[in-house]
């Protein structure tokens, strides 16, 4: 009896290691892409049987940790990494720009639907603890119409560390030149004020909960969420709406360098909406293994193309045509 | 004959059991020595700075624990304060008031209560408890408490009042586990003697059976702030995650565990990982601090107050 059953685990043991043929691709990185990094995933594998990608994601820094520690295949990060992480990296990392997101301003105020319109030095100094009512003038004057309640502004942040707060810091710092000094830009950072709320999903929850309150999400949880959020005033001086159109606009007609470690904040397109960036893979120049870096870059060039028309519905921005046009020079670069 | 018979047998399964202990010892050595060894270069920069300075400030790398310890320390009393009450005065009434069915039915949905998740409790606050803490039990606390500075401040409903009972929800089933074992071991033989002497009900349970409990009682609390001081996805969930000290309860706060559950997986870099694994070697220690406290309070509580004591006339 024994050694029928032993033998049935031995044939199935084989058996599968001959069936389980397909590469398995590990990546590890940013939350804000992962709902289309799942889509593009799914729909390639039904086009590649060979492969199976794995995606965790851990954050923007976690990303980079494990590319660094080579622990996974590629990476993803909203936020690009800096000189020194690039140099801990054991070997030349490239940044490649997969889509384009922006983070809308949401806020709860009772009667005041999307539309209030901010500007930029008005937002810094909520977020410094400078303006603190939302009656105060410096919104007022910018909504005639609008009846702004005498209530106390409930600042609200992430707590974990994130690329989306990297990108709004980065914008902080370029608009506000205190906020630059005081805080700074970076995926953590120590804020002056506010509740920290876990994930773009802590900060939503926070924001339709408490009245007064203001915070910063990822577009897609701002709409699917049903928050109302602002129209922010860019560089150019147009009060914009964040959608998918004004966030590719933030790239369009911007000098991109052949790396892509570009920042796209306050982008000086004037129909851009200002609080903008790309997300990357994170890749090594010279891969290891063949197979899988002939599947990654594969996979690449069909995200860059076909995979962008699933971006859309997701509240995505596609990539602008010049540079996809760049990223498949970049992408012969690579070896493997 | 005085001594059983001694096999082979029994003396392998005696040194077999007695490597668990050691095991069990080896791993927290082990965990100690591995945080210490991952804050070094936290400790060489920050010193003991790190356990009384504010700032925690990723982009210029200055890190400092205070609010951290403040938050842990203050939810895990507060919520201890609220548990305590209930959770004794629940074992009290199940083991000597109880009718039996009803002590079985309470019982385990007691028991239920320590199985749930902490993220559940984390859901269950933000949707439940915090709009009611916003809406009616802050107001209510502010409008006739509110000379008190704990109950001063702007209502957001999270903050250390709502993690605290949160915290206090998660660790009553382990006070009154424990309480109401202790109390339904304390032998008949005192009780009755306590109503030969025409004590009344309370009376007999005050003196005989909390006294008698007490070292259990105090154990099962132990246990339960043990938990408290640890418990992280709860906690972070309605805490507000706000780095500040305030003497204000309905004012958000940061915990040691919520910290590095919150931060831990994007720290990039060097002195950033550092410092949170100085934070966890931070929160090993006041769990050891709190520990040795508790127990140096049983012992000098019992031998004041055990029937040993009561007999030689203290």
């Amino acid at each position: 009896m024994l050694k029928k059953f032993l033998t049935l685990i031995a044939v199935m043991t084989a058996a599968g290691a001959v069936w389980a043929a397909p590469v398995l691709i590990n990546g590890a990185g940013a939350t804000f892409p992962y709902p289309i990094y799942s889509k593009w995933f799914d729909e390639y594998s039904k086009i590649d049987h060979n492969v199976q990608f794995n995606y965790q994601s851990i954050g923007s820094g976690g990303g980079i940790k494990q590319i660094t520690a080579k622990t996974v295949d590629f990476g993803a990060s909203d936020g690009p990494m800096t000189p020194d992480q690039m140099n801990e990296a054991p070997g030349r990392i490239y940044h490649i720009p997969m889509v384009m997101g922006s983070e809308a301003i949401v806020f709860n105020l009772e009667g005041v639907k999307t539309g209030l319109k901010l500007t930029a030095d008005v937002l810094a100094d909520i977020y410094l603890g400078k303006v603190t009512s939302w009656s105060d003038a410096r919104i007022t004057a910018e909504n005639p119409g609008v009846n702004l309640p005498n209530e106390s502004i409930v600042v609200v942040h992430r707590s974990d560390g994130s690329g989306t707060t990297y990108i709004f810091t980065d914008y902080l710092s370029s608009v506000s030149s205190e906020w630059k000094g005081r805080v700074g830009k970076a995926t953590s950072v120590n804020w002056p004020l506010g509740l920290g709320g876990k994930g773009n999903e802590g900060v939503a929850g926070f924001v339709r909960q408490t009245p007064g309150s203001i915070g910063y999400v990822e577009l897609a949880y701002a709409v699917r969420n049903g928050l109302p959020y602002a129209y922010l005033k860019n560089e150019s001086g147009n009060f914009i709406e964040p959608t998918i159109e004004s966030t590719s606009k933030a790239a369009e007609g911007v000098p991109i360098p052949e790396d892509f470690r570009v920042s796209i904040v306050n982008s000086s397109n004037p129909q851009a909406y200002p609080i903008a960036g790309f997300t990357w893979l994170l890749i090594y120049k010279d891969m290891d293994d063949h197979v899988k870096g002939e599947a990654i870059v594969n996979f690449i060039k069909w995200a860059i193309h076909d995979g962008q028309a699933y971006t859309k519905d997701l509240l995505y921005a596609p990539l602008p045509a010049q540079v996809v046009g760049m990223i498949e020079t970049k992408l012969t670069h690579v070896k493997y | 004959m005085t001594m059983a018979r001694q096999d082979i047998g029994d003396i392998c399964f005696k040194r077999a059991l007695m490597v668990f202990p050691y095991l069990v010892l080896l791993i927290v050595a082990g965990i100690l020595l591995k945080l210490v060894i991952a804050s070094w270069d936290s400790i060489l920069k920050f010193g003991f700075s790190f356990l009384y300075t504010s700032t925690w400030d990723p982009v210029v790398e200055q890190f400092g624990a205070l609010p951290f310890i403040f938050g842990t320390l203050v939810t895990s009393l507060v919520a201890l304060l609220i548990a305590i009450p209930i959770g004794l005065g629940t074992a009290i009434y199940l083991a000597e008031y109880a009718p039996r069915r009803i002590y079985r039915t309470v019982a385990m949905m007691i028991d239920l209560l320590a199985a749930i998740p902490s993220v559940i409790y984390g859901l269950w606050g933000i949707f439940v408890l915090v709009p009611l803490m916003r809406s009616h039990i802050q107001p209510f606390l502010g409008k006739y408490f509110g000379f008190l500075p704990f109950f001063q401040g702007p209502n957001y409903g999270i903050g250390l009042l709502a993690a605290s009972i949160i915290l206090a929800v998660m660790i009553i089933p382990f006070i009154t586990a424990v309480a109401r074992e202790v109390i339904a071991a304390v032998p008949p033989v005192y009780k009755e003697a306590a109503y030969a002497m025409g004590a009344t009900r309370w009376e007999a349970i005050k003196t005989i059976i909390l006294s008698y409990g007490k070292p259990g009682i105090i154990g099962g609390i132990i246990l339960a702030l043990g938990r408290a001081i640890g418990e992280t996805m709860a906690v972070t969930m309605v805490i507000g995650n706000n780095v500040k000290i305030s003497s204000s309860l309905f004012s958000s706060g940061y915990t040691l565990a919520s910290v590095i559950a919150n931060e831990f997986a994007e720290a990039a870099t060097k002195i950033y990982t550092s410092s949170l694994m100085e934070i966890g070697l931070v929160l090993l220690l006041v769990s050891m601090v709190v520990n040795i406290l508790a127990r140096v309070l049983i012992w000098s509580v019992t031998e004041k107050t055990s029937p040993q004591a009561a007999l030689k006339g203290v």
